[in-house]
């Protein structure tokens, strides 16, 4: 299969470098679990789905809890319009990504592991599922795993059936509990109270496959790539108007410029950083950084080069919405739909001003009262294209849209 | 004691049950928090809104309701906990730490308008005709919350048809909002599943299996979504129009039966506080407004304890004397058309434990165009019967093709207790200022027996005052006749009573612990069932159930809101009521002894009866085709 | 829906019980099982894995509507998703969908008679460096051109 860059081809500092399967594991056993802790902490890695959760704090907790069962649960349900980092680990580095969890069931005291693939991914369905085979013979599954006494620990790949919102943890246990995939109330949190009432480690793909790198090198290591608060690397999924779009590891702190640069985007108007659930950085505010401090981003980057109309751009992202959100809460629900029903007023002109500022204000709202983070991030690409291009947006007043 | 079996309610419509400390005394169980600036102490994982609640600070709900799991979606309840992000459901959120609540700062109440707003927004109907105007949840919270226009536009279409295959319950789509509390009903209350979240996004509906009718999937017309709507989303097959004409009609002969638990409950829509008794003023209420006749229903309860009666003594003779290895014990009631409906689908190899006996409705409709047309010289077809229930189910039982066995119709219309507060609101009667009446003869003298059959236990109750003193020649030895252990509100009750120094003609039951098992609503029903499959009621002989929580009194068609708290009122007044009667035991009677001699000669269960007062069921099972 | 076809149905179901469990939890790789054979999941087929794992009928309704890739009612043999999000959009996605339509002579959305395929819209396929992308069935297919859209899909059978 066609996958753009070759493995060979890809450059990074941590996620994109050589890895021995099974050599983290062995570290892990013999350090003991906290070590593995420790050196996390160290790294203050933080969650790589995009809420940017500690993760050590995630697993000390899940560790710290006495449960007869624990899970570890790898998110693989990578459904952010613009992001197809996952993608790549899952096909190129599934040892890293799959150590990772090991280690994970290791350090918190887990006998399962799930990961969660998204429906669309079922093509690598088949590969996964030998790789894992592949870590059984080698009893990197398994009972006592690596020679140590009591260490049992499996892992299944459970697929998605198509819905964005299953990228939300809860959404997803529900999901895997055989459930409609809509968020629960938290707190209780799933470190506590996940998968069938047990206590549940949920990571994305990228952050448990930071983890062996990290063992391995040290998480002193890792910390000093990227900044004071976005410790380590990220990788970016670009795509849009550039002439190398792909996946790039990159440390946290680069400004958009030189994303922009290194992808080879010409004429850039604007930039989508964290997808649709993101927020839309006009050019005027491309030094700014991708970063939890400033621009955070679970990895998602699309460039609009100049001849791009924001309010088409707006209007996709309403249409996702209104079909990804769960149904559940009334402001995802409801606030969506008139937030599109906003955006097709734009298009045909037939809009007041008091309307849209009822709509912007509308939108804050959705920000803060949502149930999940969903909902809490829907407005977010309305909202910023509308503040950041709001001369293009108006002026298209009347003469409907040009085709993106 | 009987083992609880694990609910059959899915764990997403139960996960967000909040675990309440376990003990409120030990240390540590109690948490002080900071609630609008003032300084209070709560106990560990109470919920924010319950927290609110007992410090007199109000905050509006939409989708919780107190009987139904937590749902956390309406955002209505939205408030500020100092330190996070976002604003959180208080009535989902579980106080575990010392957090600092505020109630009503900006960002509250726009949220809490936005989300009005919205909801409005895609609410069709208009208020005017709604039947919920005095008590939709959201034009309460619409009002009291400042949303005085549509910001978000309004949907001036109506775009669902209105679904009215069933007998006994209507949706009107247009005007759900979402908030899932009759799914919680449904699936986890009552354990039924009819109704669940269909699509998603925007799409997302409250729809049946494959969007069928509701006559067409395993409705039991329960009505307990009705009651628990916070709109008029959902709302019974109201007949009043049909009953009206009747009434206008001279040639017809309009007789209307009262259940105890309307009588219990209607002075709720004339603003009286739960648990008002109104029997008298809804006899001369029913006159003014121009029926006919206004009879008891309890007059038929304590006709269906005669014949249920006999029929479980009989079971027990079979059992004990004849050793019939195929007698059907335990018992089961049956005066609950709900209970019955589900039974059939559910269980349907287990309908011959049922008794065969009608329910008190229907019982009364035969006899009122066979019996009362004789003796009162009027031809059957000119009769009207009416029979105000607190039930929406009582509409499908009437409209059952079995129950004409009068050779007409039995029972022409199911009146709700809501619906009839309106026809009396309609005839310009506040029913509070009625001076009381009695009813009418011959139907018109009950025993407190056949009174108590509306709250949980009251048919176990009465069945027991006349068994245990038809078997032993005393009364249960029970002060003041109160049998406690048929009362209160657990969902499953069990007990048994000794009977000693039998009369001869019962010698056989001498010694006999006569066990007995009570359960309301249908969850508990399914608990009792699956028990019953497993052989643990194998000793057990009398299995009182009622379709609906709390009994009669918490009924599908009685007034809106309920909660436990108001069911217990309607309780009260109904026991109340009984220890008023003088007579308190169905077998004293003094009409139920004369219509065993004039009318149904060979007694309880004779072929009269039989022909009469009994029925038989539909094996449907739950394939939904 | 023929006596032997729904015994034939029900023995499959029991066999999918055995292979996923019988819990909630086993619901959905059920689902998608049936799904896939059968290209939808009929209501005798709901009912019936409802009945096995004690779940009403309503809520496997319910789950089969939440998701995208389960269908209460019976799709083309094979079903092309075209990704519709934004990097697609702006890789030239409305070309491949005029190309397509006009094909099959049918829209997005739709089934053809023969029941070969049905053309269906769907979001981020995680494709968005190789746009436009679809996928059939469960392979993937990035960088399309109206042509060779149209040569995939007359190459289905």
């Amino acid at each position: 299969m066609d996958l753009g860059i070759e493995k060979s081809a890809r450059k990074g500092l941590v996620l994109f470098t050589q890895y021995e399967a099974g050599s983290a594991i062995k570290k892990a056993i013999a350090g003991g679990r906290e070590d593995v802790l420790f050196e996390l902490r160290e790294s203050r890695l933080k969650g790589r789905g995009g809420a940017g959760f500690p993760t050590s704090t995630k697993w000390m907790i899940t560790a710290a809890a006495t449960a007869e069962k624990k899970y570890i649960v790898c998110n693989a349900d990578e459904g952010e319009p613009g992001t197809f980092k996952d993608r790549v680990l899952l096909m190129e580095y599934p040892e890293a990504v799959f150590d990772g969890m090991v280690i994970a069931g290791y350090t918190i005291g887990a006998q399962y592991g799930i990961v969660y693939l998204r429906g669309e991914y079922e093509y690598m369905f088949a590969m996964l599922k030998e790789y894992l085979e592949g870590m059984r013979a080698k009893n990197l599954l398994g009972q006592n795993i690596l020679g140590k006494e009591g260490f049992n620990f499996d892992i299944e790949i459970r697929l998605g059936s198509g819905a964005y919102v299953c990228g939300e943890e809860t959404a997803l246990i529900e999901s895997l509990e055989g459930q409609r995939g809509e968020p629960r109330n938290r707190p209780p949190y799933p470190v506590n109270t996940g998968y069938m009432g047990f206590p549940t480690v949920v990571n994305n793909v990228e952050t448990l496959a930071a983890v062996p790198h990290i063992l391995l090198k040290t998480g002193e290591w890792f910390r000093k790539h990227g900044t004071d608060k976005s410790t380590g690397s990220k990788l970016f999924s670009v795509s849009g108007d550039c002439e190398r779009p792909g996946v790039y590891e990159l440390p946290w702190g680069i400004s958009v410029r030189e994303l922009l640069d290194v992808v080879g985007a010409r004429d850039t108007k604007a930039v989508q950083v964290g997808g649709a659930s993101g927020v839309c950085i006009p050019k005027s505010q491309f030094m700014r950084k991708l970063s939890y401090e400033d621009a955070g981003t679970g990895g998602s980057v699309m460039v609009f080069n100049e001849t791009r109309s924001m309010l088409n751009v707006m209007h996709n992202f309403m249409d996702f919405f209104v079909e990804e959100s769960c149904g559940q809460c009334t402001p995802c629900r409801i606030g969506n739909e008139r937030l599109l029903e906003g955006v097709h007023k734009l298009i045909s002109g037939d809009f007041t001003f008091a309307y849209i500022r009822n709509l912007k204000e509308l939108g804050a709202t959705m920000q803060v009262a949502s149930k999940c983070g969903l909902g809490q991030s829907s407005p977010n690409a309305f909202l910023s294209i509308l503040e950041n291009f709001s001369d293009e947006i108006y002026q298209s007043n009347g003469s409907g849209v040009t085709h993106a | 004691m009987l083992k609880q079996t694990e609910s059959r309610a899915p764990v997403s419509q139960k996960s967000h049950k909040i675990d309440k400390p376990v003990d409120p005394n030990s240390i540590g169980a109690t948490i002080t928090i900071e609630l609008n600036e003032k300084k209070i102490a709560v106990p560990l994982g109470t919920t924010i809104l319950e927290a609110c609640k007992a410090n007199q600070v109000r905050v509006p709900t939409l989708c919780h309701h107190e009987d139904l799991c937590i749902a956390g979606v309406c955002r209505v309840c939205v408030v500020e906990v100092e330190g996070m992000k976002s604003l959180q459901a208080a009535c989902a959120f579980p106080i575990t730490s010392q957090i600092k609540i505020k109630t009503s700062t900006e960002n509250v109440r726009k949220a809490r308008r936005h989300i009005i707003d919205l909801l409005l927004s895609e609410h069709h109907g208009e208020c005017y005709t709604c039947v919920r105007n005095r008590n939709c949840e959201l034009r309460a919270l619409a009002s009291e919350y400042g949303v005085d226009g549509f910001t978000f536009g309004h949907r001036e279409k109506k775009m669902h048809e209105i679904d009215k295959s069933s007998y006994s319950v209507l949706r009107d789509m247009d005007k759900c909002i979402l908030c899932r509390r009759c799914v919680r009903t449904c699936i986890d209350l009552q354990e039924v599943g009819v109704l669940e979240a269909i699509d998603r996004g925007g799409k997302t509906h409250i729809g049946t299996f494959m969007g069928k009718p509701l006559s067409e999937v395993i409705c039991i017309n329960c009505g307990q979504c009705i009651n628990r709507c916070p709109t008029g989303a959902l709302f019974t097959n109201d007949p009043s129009d049909d009953i009206w004409r009747a009434i206008d009609d001279p040639t017809k002969h309009v007789v209307i039966q009262t259940a105890p638990s309307p009588r219990a409950a209607i002075g709720e829509e004339f603003g009286m506080p739960a648990g008002t008794s109104m029997t008298g003023e809804l006899n001369t209420a029913l006159r003014r407004i121009g029926f006919d006749k206004v009879f008891d229903t309890d007059f038929s309860a304590d006709l269906t304890i005669m014949e249920e009666g006999t029929e479980l003594l009989l079971r027990l003779k079979a059992a004990l004397v004849d050793k019939d290895p195929n007698v059907k014990l335990p018992q089961f009631t049956s005066c609950s058309p709900g209970w019955v409906k589900f039974i059939e689908h559910f269980y349907p190899e287990s309908l011959d434990y049922l008794s065969t006996a009608k329910s008190p409705q229907q019982m009364f409709g035969a006899l009122m165009k066979t019996y009362y047309a004789q003796e009162y010289n009027l031809d059957p077809k000119d009769i009207v019967t009416v029979a105000v229930m607190p039930c929406s189910a009582k509409k499908f039982e009437c409209n059952r093709p079995e129950m004409v066995d009068s050779g007409y119709k039995d029972v022409d219309y199911g009146l709700t207790t809501r619906e009839l507060a309106k026809m009396i609101k309609e005839a310009g009667i506040f029913l509070p200022e009625m001076p009381k009446s009695e009813f009418n003869d011959p139907f018109g003298e009950a025993s407190g027996a056949g009174l108590i059959f509306g709250a949980t236990g009251g048919v176990m109750e009465a069945a027991l005052r006349t068994a245990y003193e038809l078997i032993t020649g005393r009364e249960v030895p029970f002060e003041n006749l109160r049998i406690e252990a048929c009362r209160g509100f657990e969902g499953i009750k069990q007990a048994s009573v000794k009977l000693e120094g039998c009369v001869p003609a019962w010698s056989f039951l001498e010694g006999v612990d006569l066990k007995f098992v009570v359960a309301h609503g249908t969850a508990n029903a399914r608990t009792v069932m699956e028990l019953f499959k497993q052989g643990e009621l194998n000793d057990v002989h009398f299995v009182e159930i009622m379709g609906c929580p709390g009994g009669c009194i918490g009924g599908g068609g009685q007034p809106i809101p309920t909660s436990p708290e108001i069911r217990k009122k309607r309780a009260e007044a109904i026991y109340a009521e009984d220890e008023s009667m003088t007579i308190r035991k169905s077998h004293e009677n003094p009409h139920v002894k004369l219509i065993y001699e004039k009318f149904l000669t060979d007694g309880p269960c004779g072929h009269k009866s039989h022909e009469l007062l009994h029925t038989k069921y539909v094996k449907r099972g739950s394939f939904i085709v | 829906m023929l006596v032997y076809e729904k015994n034939n149905l029900m023995e499959e179901i029991q066999q999918l019980g055995k292979k996923h469990g019988i819990n909630r939890n086993a619901l959905i790789p059920i689902l998608q099982d049936i799904q896939a054979k059968y290209h939808g999941i009929s209501d005798f087929a709901q009912q019936e894995i409802g009945r096995m794992l004690s779940i009403h009928p309503v809520e496997v309704y319910s789950v089969v509507s939440f998701y995208s890739f389960l269908n209460s009612n019976i799709e083309g043999r094979n079903v092309v998703r075209l990704c519709k999000t934004v990097s697609c959009d702006l890789a030239g996605k409305c070309d491949i969908v005029k190309a397509i339509e006009r094909e099959l002579g049918i829209k997005f959305g739709e089934t053809t008679k023969d029941k070969r395929i049905s053309l269906e819209y769907t979001n981020c396929l995680g494709m968005c460096d190789q746009g436009p992308a679809m996928i059939v069935n469960e392979r993937v297919y990035g960088k399309l051109t109206p042509e060779a859209a149209v040569t995939i899909i007359n190459e289905i059978k």
